[in-house]
């Protein structure tokens, strides 16, 4: 969306490089998940700044709006029950939307030039009006953000307010968090900050609290303070995600072993005909060869 | 091992080598192929991201490859019908795979009978369809199903649910695997058919062989269908 103002680092199906070349501090939404209170106003905020329709909400036993994202609903407050050893319930409750990977796995199985870009700020954007809707993104993403509207054809997901970023605001669902368990700024001095709450948690008896901010794609945009963070899977986070060895497998050796393959075929055929050449049906033409066998 | 086709003599010296539907159905396999194999390239590398643009642009391609991915699919059933009698990999293939090194550099002329008795190699009589086309028969045909497969479930993807991503990431491997491989086949096919054996591509276009081309590289296809054979 706002191209003009940030620069891009990384472009999908692009063979040169990217155009970006003024090093920007990567920015990164901070979610303290042990102060969220499950109001959803950040929902409602990102429905409001992005125009998207409201969609029928699907009782699913909680009070989750819906089971998962969706091409209209970008920011999804998720509603995980927890029993702990003791016995205790809690509400795991997680801002479920796009991670912001470093390294995007969306981006790098997209086919499409240009349909998914990485800002120099860190911020991955979807750009529709490149988008084929392949879905190949989908297989890319350990997270299953990328969502495909049957209606156009296209994937969409939480932008992080790029357009709002890039005019210096905070993105729609920070402004409206109520109780600053949502903080934006760059991601270098809110790791530091979740640290710092990390410890207070231990201190506190959640002696498993970590922040989550996985290596696996280079660490996210979205770092997320986990009161149980030995087990991210109960907040329905994977525990170590990364690119699918199927898409890396794809997307490097294979491609490399097959541009290789064509082109030795190619010009394999044509020094084959120079050497070779077409084939002579004989003009003795009762062909001996074959006669003579009999 | 009966082929389905009548022993028809065409024209003086001629012989039906392909009937009227056996090239319909090659040309729908040969032309879906062709704009599976440009849209495909697309998809596969941005170097050939403007075939793309010339086809329409990408969701066009995107929209229209599946489509024409069935129509190649019927295309390779119907070759199956068609042919499965005459593509059965037989003994005398056997054989005249021994001597496939001479075959690809053109040595027929070489072996006459008088080398022959020295010790040369010396060819098996091919029947309608020699190995080769066989190997690439069979290579088409598991290489479809593999595309079929693979394909629909990368048409249907956003319909699969989270717990069945497997078989996306599968497909997404195993999809361009296939290409790849029938690729290879198809470079193949078409230089042999076009610049190596001449009388291959206007065989395949109007149907007919000279006999002296139909003895000379499918002599058993052509003993039965003329029968030089019960006349000896």
């Amino acid at each position: 969306m706002s191209g003009k103002v940030l620069e891009i680092r990384a472009m999908s199906a692009t063979s040169t490089p990217a155009p970006g070349i003024r090093s920007t501090p990567v920015v990164a939404k901070l979610i303290d998940t042990s102060t969220c209170i499950g109001c959803k106003a950040c929902e409602v905020a990102c429905q409001e700044w992005n125009d998207l329709p409201a969609e029928t909400t699907v009782q699913i036993g909680t009070y989750q709006t819906l089971p998962e994202t969706t091409p209209n609903l970008w920011n999804l407050i998720k509603f995980n029950e927890h029993e702990t050893s003791d016995g205790a319930f809690h509400w795991l409750l997680r801002k479920d939307q796009c991670m912001h990977c470093a390294d995007p796995g969306c981006l790098t199985a997209c086919p499409a030039p240009g349909a998914i870009v990485q800002y120099n700020n860190g911020i991955v954007d979807f750009q529709q009006d490149n988008c084929i809707g392949c879905g190949y993104c989908i297989a890319g993403c350990p997270f299953n953000v990328p969502k495909m509207s049957r209606q156009t054809k296209k994937v969409y997901k939480c932008t992080l307010c790029v357009d709002r970023v890039s005019v210096g605001l905070e993105p729609a669902c920070i402004k409206a968090c109520p109780t600053n368990c949502l903080t934006f700024g760059s991601k270098d001095v809110l790791v530091q900050k979740a640290q710092s709450r990390v410890a207070q948690l231990k201190a506190a008896g959640f002696t498993q609290a970590a922040v989550y901010d996985p290596p696996g794609v280079g660490g996210t945009s979205v770092v997320t303070i986990l009161a149980y963070g030995d087990n991210p899977e109960a907040y329905g986070l994977p525990k170590d995600p990364n690119i699918s060895f199927a898409v890396q497998l794809w997307k490097s050796p294979l491609k490399w072993i097959g541009n290789l393959a064509i082109m030795g075929g190619i010009i394999g055929t044509f020094i084959h005909y120079l050497r070779f050449g077409p084939k002579h049906v004989p003009e003795d033409a009762e062909n001996k060869p074959m006669e003579a066998k009999r | 091992m009966a082929t389905m086709m009548k022993p028809v003599k065409v024209a003086y010296g001629n012989v039906l080598r392909y009937t009227f539907s056996e090239r319909l159905v090659h040309w729908a396999a040969a032309l879906s192929y062709i704009y599976l194999l440009l849209s495909g390239l697309a998809f596969w590398t941005p170097w050939m991201w403007w075939v793309a643009m010339m086809l329409g642009g990408g969701p066009v391609c995107r929209a229209v490859h599946p489509w024409m991915g069935l129509i190649f699919t019927l295309a390779v059933v119907l070759m199956y019908r068609m042919w499965l009698p005459d593509m059965r990999i037989t003994k005398t293939d056997l054989e005249w795979k021994k001597t496939i090194r001479a075959y690809v550099r053109n040595e027929e002329e070489e072996m006459h009978p008088v080398q022959a008795e020295r010790g040369f190699a010396r060819f098996a009589p091919v029947d309608r369809f020699n190995l080769g086309q066989k190997y690439l028969f069979w290579l088409m045909f598991w290489g479809g199903i593999t595309l079929l497969v693979t394909g629909l479930i990368l048409w249907f993807s956003d319909y699969l649910p989270w717990s069945l991503r497997f078989l996306q990431l599968i497909s997404v491997f195993l999809h361009p695997v296939a290409f790849l491989l029938t690729l290879g086949g198809f470079i193949i096919h078409v230089y042999m058919g076009t610049a190596v054996v001449r009388g291959g591509f206007s065989s395949v276009i109007r149907g007919e062989v000279s006999e002296r081309w139909a003895r000379y590289h499918h002599r058993l296809w052509y003993e039965r269908i003329t029968g030089a054979i019960a006349k000896k």
